[in-house]
């Protein structure tokens, strides 16, 4: 019985997520919409000042 | 027969001080592992971390090729420098200038994920704990990749135990070719090139980080001219009976599939070699070439010209070298490797291979060069900013930042082959499987009685007798195994010794 609901509940999350025929794996789509999320937000993430940090990574000395 | 290739990872980390003026990377960097030594990790007593790593047994000066005459400088051992062991075995320093941490033996590439991880999750421990002891306004920040991309790169270097009696020109053909093909998924992905004159319409971005740092074939050096085979030979154990392959070509990685694979399919390689199981060895005619022609490919298929005068791609050497492999597995068996972590490496090789040849960028999950990829061009489909936008530059350094809300790579979907409550708790314990088990359990339990400690030996101190140095050649002993009852029903040092000298 828990096994049917699992499948069930799959199935509706995976027909949601469908955007069209070209729709990929929903493995995929999950990566996608997370990549999604995260362009979203990456000016609240990134560095604000990106010239500035960029030049001033230096690291002298390793192997 | 192969030898079991227990293994072990060495990470040195980007370092900055935010905020300070004027600060000096050296001096950052002991600052941070003190602060992590005093916070007190674990809870063992005020001494438990303060033993002292032993330089009594460092030779890094020491050529795998005998008789060798070309001028090449040893690398230098900086003993005045900060140097803890861990509880679990791991060894924390400052290393020329970064941070480094050096994972604790381990016996399969599964167990090297989790230590890695675990040397994550020490370094943000003491990220915060020195922040904590810096003034207002200032923070210590770490950043796990290989390049400042201004022609500095620092190393993440692994090591592998391999048989004595494996002639070494036998290593060199047969890795070489290995090192400069499996960079299609170890590679940590890098914006732009290092090299003069190739600028960003020529290689926007290339699959690794460290691929042009590499100018000669073979070598002692790791900090100029570096070579693609280390001949560094100073095996940390019986060097009659072992070698230590130090290899330093590789990316630090952030997706723990990749540091699987990077550490998996090497051991199997050789493992093959001293099983002498390896019947088709594809020689490149100019590996040093060859090595930056695969970084820079992003297409992935791109000829490689061989010795023979044939060609062939990365990709078309690796899907080989695992059909060797495979067969190499059915007639020998996966001990060498861990059975357990073995096949899973043969099954996950093949899927990453396949999946590169159908379409590189639907390994997002598992690689590190191609989730990368992905994030900076989505950030340019987004914002139309050409591959010169020094926003992608900050994106591909910002990659690999260990502060959970700032690391990119934290967010864009990597696959986990480790959680990280498990990896919590390998910060403080040792594997139970390798001679890093007797290291890391008398540090938590005898902690006051050690006066320093290296990867094949401890020194005790008794008090009224002279010190005691208890030597541990054989990387395989000293597990839960042979000494777990023994450590246990001891409550002193002179009990410990008493019971090994049974």
């Amino acid at each position: 019985m828990a096994e049917r609901e699992q499948i069930k509940k799959t199935s509706t999350r995976s027909d949601t997520q469908s955007v069209g025929p070209e729709a990929k794996s929903s493995a995929g789509q999950e990566l996608k919409a997370e990549l999604d999320d995260l362009l979203d937000e990456i000016d609240e993430v990134l560095e604000t000042n990106a010239e500035e940090f960029v030049k001033s990574y230096i690291q002298k000395g390793g192997q | 027969m192969a030898i079991p290739k227990i293994v072990g990872i060495e990470t040195e980390y980007g370092i900055i001080l935010r905020g300070a003026e004027d600060w000096n990377p050296v001096s950052a960097s002991s600052l941070l592992i003190n602060s992590y030594v005093a916070s007190n990790p674990g809870g063992i007593e005020e001494q438990g971390l303060s033993v002292a790593w032993d330089f009594v047994d460092e030779s890094p000066g020491t050529d795998a090729r005998e008789g060798i005459t070309e001028f090449s400088l040893p690398p230098e051992v900086e003993t005045h420098l900060v140097n803890t062991v861990l509880t679990n075995g791991a060894r924390y320093y400052v290393d020329h200038a970064h941070p480094e941490i050096s994972t604790p033996e381990c016996r399969d590439a599964l167990s090297i994920v989790l230590y890695d991880r675990a040397a994550e999750m020490i370094c943000l421990d003491a990220m915060q704990a020195a922040t904590g002891n810096l003034p207002p306004g200032q923070e210590m920040l770490l950043y796990k990749d290989n390049t400042d991309r201004k022609g500095n790169t620092y190393g993440t270097h692994e090591n592998y135990l391999i048989d004595r009696s494996l002639p070494f020109a036998q290593v060199i053909a047969g890795a070489t070719t290995h090192f400069v093909t499996r960079q299609i998924f170890t590679g940590s992905g890098k914006v732009g090139s290092e090299l003069p004159g190739i600028d960003a319409s020529l290689v926007p971005y290339q699959l690794t980080q460290r691929a042009e740092h590499f100018e000669e074939e073979v070598g002692l050096e790791t900090t100029l001219k570096r070579p693609i085979i280390n001949t560094r030979d100073e095996p940390h154990a019986d060097s009659l009976r072992y070698r230590r392959l130090h290899v330093i070509v590789g990316d630090a990685n952030m997706a723990q599939v990749a540091t699987f694979l990077k550490v998996g399919t090497t051991s199997i390689l050789l493992a093959m070699l001293e099983d002498n199981a390896f019947p088709r060895m594809f020689r490149l005619a100019d590996p040093v070439a060859a090595m930056h022609q695969v970084s820079h490919d992003l297409s992935l298929d791109e000829p490689l010209r061989l010795k023979d005068g044939t060609t062939a791609t990365a990709l078309e050497i690796q899907m080989d070298l695992l059909g060797q492999a495979t067969d190499w597995a059915e007639q020998f068996g996966l001990e060498a490797v861990g059975v357990d972590s073995g096949s899973m490496v043969l099954e996950r090789w093949q899927e990453i291979l396949t999946g590169l040849e159908r379409d590189p960028m639907s390994m997002g999950s598992q690689i590190d060069w191609v989730a990368k990829l992905r994030l900076l061009e989505g950030f340019r489909e987004r914002h139309g900013c050409d591959w010169g936008d020094p926003r992608l530059r900050a994106i591909d350094v910002q990659y690999h930042d260990l502060r959970p809300d700032k690391c990119l790579a934290g967010r864009v979907g990597l696959e986990k082959l480790v959680e990280d409550d498990e990896a919590s708790v390998a910060r403080l314990e040792p594997p139970t499987d390798t001679r890093a088990y007797f290291r890391g359990k008398c540090l938590q339990k005898f902690a006051d009685s050690i006066v320093s400690a290296n990867w094949d030996s401890i020194v005790f101190d008794l008090g009224a007798e002279p010190l005691r140095r208890v030597p541990m050649l054989e990387p395989s002993r000293g597990t839960l195994e042979h000494v777990g009852a023994l450590i246990e029903s001891s409550d002193t040092v002179a009990d410990l010794l008493r019971q090994l000298e049974r």
